[in-house]
């Protein structure tokens, strides 16, 4: 999951001739996708190697990676602080847990209902509830502005605990209730059914998930950059920037708002079941306000509006505790739970509290921004020779799907601009 | 009725401390133009020192120290890290109060850990009965010095230079420091002042009927959040009515859950929130918010 592209969010502030010029030079161009390559086929391979703990724990990245980049859909690249995202990652886990889960007793007061679909039909009822929970929420939220959503956004993570907590036929109430084993057409990604073995290793469910988490966060990777390159991309880039002038582009505020949210909260839906399957139980204290600022934390580290940085600060947010609790009689200060010292997860969130005030105060790019400094330096400094004449064709295999020259905030459209939109 | 009654003036002693807070709130947007999401952590770090120390101290001079240490630690916030950011978007405001809120509230979670720390308040836990209306003492000084403080704090800010000072900065900064107002000095004194009105409504937040300081206090001021957004944001006057709506709101949620079982045991506890959301439907930026005007 490296990068491939600069930050799309920064894209929009190069020159298309450094972009070409670069582009054609390095030999990076023809180094990238080996080291892609490489890096996925390690990725493949991993589950003959290693233990089980690392791929429950790379599971669980891939289900916050699907959810981080689809926050920063919403706060980073249009803008809209939300705190809500908890709350669609739960309409997304309780719908599947409900669509496919099974109908049984909890004890003899309270009996579960589920519907006993396919677990693939949950997955999907699950998306598309969250996306319609986000829809339904949109209205409230192409109204208030900034900061007024922040605060809005957080009542509905309260409401959603609560419902999780009264609702128990189909949340399992306060107890919360197990998730049905995910299984794609027969194949199960449970421990057995079939049986299997390659090169001997035998995969179970920690390495059958494995793969469905690669494979959907790949998916919700390429989305999403794909997304930000095309003209709805610009468009919602532009929003952020400046809401006036968006409109006078031609730019429906209030549409690509209601839009943002959908495909947003679709996103949280499909990383609630992930995180669901990652569990093996819901319950309602998974989805409160901690994880909201979670996932805030991970797209602030990662960098704003970039989709390969909101991947990489998943990545660290959600490994950190766990390697934490997994080294904890190694590293100092942290201890194992029941210990004195500082509990694993503790130590980690005193971290990434430090981490974001230090991201905001020096490095507003985070992950991202970083590793686009080192990049922008070593290209300069291999440049400086022989530097392009300006205006320089851009490279054809550089951004074919690019619709407009990264100069220009977004594409201009060809109607005049309609006045009557502009809210005065 | 006795109990319609009795759960209003509850409602509206509870609306006074959530009042305290909201307040804080405003006068920090209105100064520095930062939405604070510190704050729950800062009223739990008043609570937590007056309670800590009320032992070895005695009452009166842990609640003194712990209006000086949240004031501190306010006026600490401000100057290492939002004073820095003068001018960053708002949203970066907001995500860095986040950043600090985290590592506050983890350290106090950490101290106070599974407990329940007694405040021990010298009118204890006792109620009175004013008619037939029964409420318990903390509540009812807790509106008395609500009031004192908040029609303080109203003098202040309309005739004081201070409050002078602020409201024009809120009204345009730039023009305001082209006056020779220092902002930094505005927006510090104002985050003093919420750190102060903050472990104040602490103080109260924690007695009857609360059992005492613990994790659960941090939620609880939470619910002050809605108060100021559906009062307005940027409305000293908003914050008020927001904060005895909610509280009232609360209040008759909780004592009506009965009737009210179809939604839920625990509704008072996200009652604040449907409300704060229906008014924002209604009016986008409060009840008494200034409507964002675009010149173009």
């Amino acid at each position: 999951m490296s990068d491939t592209l600069s930050a799309p969010a920064g894209a929009t502030r190069r020159t298309p001739a450094a972009n070409g010029t670069a582009a054609r030079r390095s030999p990076a161009r023809f180094l990238k996708p080996l080291v892609l390559l490489a890096l996925l086929v390690v990725l493949l391979v991993l589950p003959l190697y290693v233990e089980e703990f690392w791929l429950r724990t790379g599971f669980a990245v891939a289900g916050a990676i699907v959810g981080a980049i689809g926050l920063n859909l919403l706060v980073g690249t249009t803008g809209q602080l939300s705190l809500a995202h908890a709350f669609f990652l739960a309409v997304g886990a309780v719908s599947y847990t409900f669509v496919s889960g099974e109908s049984g007793g909890l004890g003899t007061r309270a009996a579960l209902r589920g519907l006993e679909l396919p677990p693939i039909v949950g997955l999907v009822v699950g998306v598309l509830l969250a996306g319609l929970a986000g829809l339904v929420f949109s209205p409230i939220a192409a109204r208030l502005r900034g900061i007024y959503l922040g605060v809005a956004s957080l009542g509905l993570v309260f409401i959603g605990v609560h419902v999780l907590n009264t609702w128990t036929p189909v949340t399992g109430g306060f107890n919360g209730r197990s998730v049905p084993e995910f299984s794609l057409f027969g194949f199960s990604f449970g421990n057995d059914d079939p049986q299997l073995f390659v090169l001997g290793v035998p995969f179970r469910e920690a390495e059958r998930l494995w793969y469905l988490g690669i494979v959907l966060a790949l998916a919700a990777y390429l989305f999403a950059r794909n997304l930000l390159r095309s003209r709805p991309g610009r468009a919602l880039q532009t929003l952020r920037d400046s809401e006036v002038a968006a409109s006078v582009m031609g730019v429906n505020v209030q549409a690509y708002k209601a839009r943002v949210f959908l495909v947003s909260s679709m996103y949280a839906g499909l990383s609630g079941v992930m995180y669901a399957l990652s569990i093996g139980s819901i319950a309602p204290e998974s989805f409160g306000l901690t994880v909201s600022i979670l996932f805030l934390a991970m797209i602030v580290l990662g960098g704003l509006g970039s989709v390969a940085g909101a991947a990489w600060g998943a990545a660290f947010v959600t490994a950190l505790p766990l390697v934490f609790q997994q080294f904890a009689d190694v590293l100092p200060l942290v201890s194992a739970p029941g210990e004195g010292g500082v509990a694993a997860g503790i130590a980690a969130r005193y971290l990434f509290g430090l981490a974001i005030i230090l991201v905001v105060l020096f490095e507003p790019g985070g992950l991202a921004g970083i590793a686009n400094r080192f990049r922008h330096r070593g290209r300069r400094s291999a440049r400086s020779p022989a530097r392009g004449a300006p205006g320089a064709p851009a490279d054809p295999a550089s951004g074919t799907t690019d619709p407009a020259p990264p100069g220009a905030p977004s594409d201009p459209p060809s109607d005049p601009p309609s006045r009557g939109s502009s809210s005065r | 009725m006795t109990q319609f009654l009795s759960l209003l003036l509850n409602g509206i002693s509870l609306g006074a401390i959530y009042a305290l807070i909201a307040l804080g709130f405003v006068i920090i947007f209105k100064a520095s133009e930062v939405v604070s999401f510190t704050h729950g952590s800062l009223l739990l770090l008043g609570a937590y020192t007056v309670a800590r120390l009320s032992d070895p101290l005695g009452f009166l001079p842990a609640v003194l120290i712990g209006l000086a240490f949240t004031a501190l630690a306010a006026f600490l916030v401000e100057r290492l890290i939002i004073n820095q950011l003068r001018g960053a978007p708002v949203i970066s405001l907001a995500i860095v109060t986040i950043g600090v809120d985290i590592i506050i509230l983890t350290e106090l979670i950490r101290q106070i850990g599974p407990d329940i720390l007694n405040v021990p308040h010298p009118w204890g836990g006792d109620s009175v009965r004013i008619g037939s209306v029964g409420i318990s003492e903390n509540r009812l000084i807790a509106m008395g010095v609500a009031g004192v403080l908040i029609i303080a704090f109203f003098a202040a800010f309309k005739y004081s230079s201070w409050g002078v000072a602020m409201r024009a900065s809120a009204e345009d900064g730039e023009a305001a420091a082209l006056m020779g107002i220092r902002q930094g000095r505005v927006s510090a004194l104002a985050w003093i002042v919420a750190g102060v009105l903050a472990a104040v409504a602490a103080l109260f937040l924690v007695g009857a009927p609360t059992p005492g300081v613990s994790a659960a206090a941090y939620t609880v001021a939470l619910r002050a959040f809605p108060a100021a957004i559906l009062g307005g944001l940027d409305s000293t006057g908003g914050a008020l009515v927001g904060g005895l709506l909610i509280g009232i709101t609360e209040a008759l949620a909780a004592g009506y859950q009965d009737q009210l079982s179809f939604l839920g045991r625990g509704f008072g506890e996200v009652a604040p929130y449907v409300v704060m959301i229906i008014v924002l439907l209604v009016r986008p930026s409060g009840l008494f918010g200034t409507k964002e005007l675009t010149r173009v």
